[in-house]
């Protein structure tokens, strides 16, 4: 073999060069911030009432802090804290959720083209949360409501459903991945109908799981999905080694060190949490976890320390605006808009999926 | 250094493997070879603590594999994995860089340590000029020192491969050789690698195990391992065409 005649120390020093070059994590890092920030503003202060930047900002800070900047009258106050600061808050909550969702079940099904929604996870959270409302009692598991206890059993069940048809369909892993996730999906989707078509006073709450909307935020649902969301995404991270190892496929990962049965339950059943706390508190918003990985990856590389955390800040900035725009249209469901921006993206990705990514 | 004592693995109600039992010692090159069929790439398999034998024990560095974690396995023996598909674009360095997971603490990325094994395996197999170019675009060649590389990096006394050679031409196959060679004399890496051509295993290494239906039936250097009553019995050839390959210099 060719040796070459550079030492150790010239490859380390191209290596960090080759690595700088590519480094544009700060620059996302503060880019995402940024965005964030103008997103709270004009998502809080847009909508039929204009409220200036300088009245949100005051009424915010009166509320957190217990200050008297604000001069605006109670009902501008209401609509900031009640209304608006709850909608952006849960905007950027589930768009977080779903993108680390989706980075999750990317790495783990080692498929671009995978995310909640085309898997049909989120279809079965809906299902399971839709059967919670027909259940004429409320009742409290561990703590939950037994919405999200149902959402979280219904996107397991499917997700398992479509794993392991998927590795037996004999089809290429793609191919039979995505159209096992279309046939479950469309499944549950027919449940959902049965559902909606048996609901009665519950039609209006299962139609919106459908639709998928910020209409309906409030601070007591967001505080159901907000813990659920962040501790799902947080272990997500804490995970990023599995993901990486699993990037050469599972026995490659299992000569690296990683025990993949445990770890491939333990990421599932995260991404499930993740997504049926995100279907509760907002319905079906598709295409998120499939567009806000796929470029933070093409942007940084596939290392999943630094696509998980990116994905979360940037799929935040993505709903927010998305639900912006929705807003501006004319109040239509913000999973419409995200269905613009998605599935030509999708598309686009299959043309370019080739069968064999050999290395 | 590893020992396989009587490893006896089942699969559908078939044995793959009977009894087998060797031992490699520390700074050892040995090849398992055999016809298709004969269980070489399962004893790899039981060797790397993938596949658990129905009977019979593996020891790693003195301690049995049932009560080694993954990670612990990963840090004492690499494996070179097969060519593989790659979900998404990445670059050399950064496939390489996937050696170093069983050293990375679970919360945290890599160090400086790790990156300058990297840079260290990259340089020792010769990789410097790929930098910076999609994994996904090099040749079959490229590709397999690649995930060479990433074994390098990975830093573990057992380096395990698994037909190595398998997607090279003849040159590529000899250069492999080589480094495989090199890593095993200069910097005393115990090598165990399964192997189908018997002209490089012969000439490469001066181990041979030779299976043949799930049992070992030779285990010695090439000269006693590929006599040509066997190479005849087992591979069903000519010895000749073997020894034509075998006797290629150096």
């Amino acid at each position: 073999m060719t040796v070459g005649a550079t030492t150790a120390g010239d490859t380390g020093a191209r290596l960090r060069h080759v690595a700088r070059a590519r480094d544009r994590r700060w620059w996302l890092v503060a880019g995402g911030v940024v965005v964030a920030i103008l997103g709270a503003i004009l998502g809080v202060g847009l909508g039929s009432v204009w409220i200036p930047p300088s009245d949100t900002v005051s009424i915010v800070l009166d509320h957190v802090l217990g200050t008297h900047l604000s001069s605006a009258d109670p009902a501008t106050s209401a609509i900031v804290w009640d209304l608006r600061v709850p909608r952006v808050l849960t905007a950027m909550t589930v768009g977080a959720g779903l993108a680390v969702a989706g980075a999750a079940f990317q790495g783990l099904l080692r498929n671009p083209l995978a995310d909640p929604y085309v898997l049909g996870t989120a279809s079965g959270a809906a299902l399971g949360a839709a059967l919670a409302l027909l259940i004429p009692f409320h009742a409290l598991v561990f703590g939950f409501g037994l919405v999200n206890a149902f959402a979280f059993i219904g996107a397991t069940v499917s997700i398992t459903v479509v794993y392991r048809m998927a590795r037996v369909s004999g089809l290429a892993p793609l191919t039979g991945l995505l159209l096992t996730g279309y046939a479950v999906g469309s499944l549950l989707a027919a449940g959902l109908t049965m559902a909606m078509y048996f609901s009665g006073a519950a039609l209006r709450q299962i139609f919106s799981y459908l639709l998928g909307s910020f209409d309906s935020s409030s601070w007591e649902r967001l505080a159901g999905a907000l813990p659920l969301i962040l501790i799902g995404c947080v272990l997500i991270g804490t995970r990023a080694r599995t993901l990486n190892g699993l990037l050469l496929g599972e026995e490659a990962a299992a000569h690296l060190g990683i025990d993949v049965g445990r770890e491939r339950t333990i990421l599932l059943g995260l991404a499930s949490l993740v997504t049926a706390a995100a279907v509760t508190v907002s319905g079906l918003i598709g295409f998120v976890g499939l567009v806000v990985p796929h470029v933070v990856r093409l942007l940084t590389g596939p290392n999943a320390r630094v696509v998980v955390p990116l994905a979360a800040l940037w799929g935040a900035d993505l709903l927010v605006f998305s639900d912006l725009a929705a807003r501006i249209l004319g109040d239509i469901p913000v999973g419409v808009v995200t269905a613009i921006i998605g599935a030509p993206f999708f598309l686009a990705l299959l043309r370019r999926a080739r069968t064999g990514y050999e290395l | 250094m590893v020992v396989v004592d009587g490893a006896t693995v089942e699969a559908r109600g078939r044995t793959i493997l009977r009894d087998v039992s060797f031992s490699v010692q520390a700074g050892e090159r040995v090849a398992l070879i055999g016809p298709n069929g004969a269980g070489k790439s399962t004893l790899l398999r039981v060797v790397a603590g993938i596949l658990r034998p129905a009977a019979g024990r593996v020891e790693l560095g003195g301690t049995p594999m049932a009560s080694l974690e993954r990670a612990q396995v990963a840090r004492r023996l690499a494996v070179v994995p097969q060519q593989t598909a790659l979900p998404f674009a990445m670059k050399v360095e950064e496939v390489v860089a996937l050696g170093r997971l069983p050293h990375e603490a679970p919360l945290r990325g890599a160090r400086p340590a790790d990156r300058a094994a990297v840079a260290a395996a990259i340089e020792r197999v010769g990789l410097g000029h790929l930098l910076g170019r999609d994994a996904r675009e090099l040749s079959l060649g490229e590709r397999q020192l690649v995930l060479l590389a990433l074994a390098v990096a990975q830093e573990a006394p057992v380096l395990l491969l698994d037909e190595p050679t398998v997607h090279l031409d003849l040159r590529h196959q000899v250069e492999a050789m080589e480094l495989m060679r090199d890593l095993n004399e200069r910097d005393g890496t115990t090598l165990i690698a399964v192997l189908h051509d018997l002209g490089l295993a012969a000439h490469f290494f001066p181990r041979l195990i030779l299976l043949e239906h799930g049992r070992l039936v030779a285990d010695g250097p090439p000269a006693d391992v590929l006599s040509d009553a066997r190479i005849r019995d087992v591979f069903g050839v000519e010895p000749a065409l073997v020894r034509l390959a075998a006797t290629g210099g150096g």
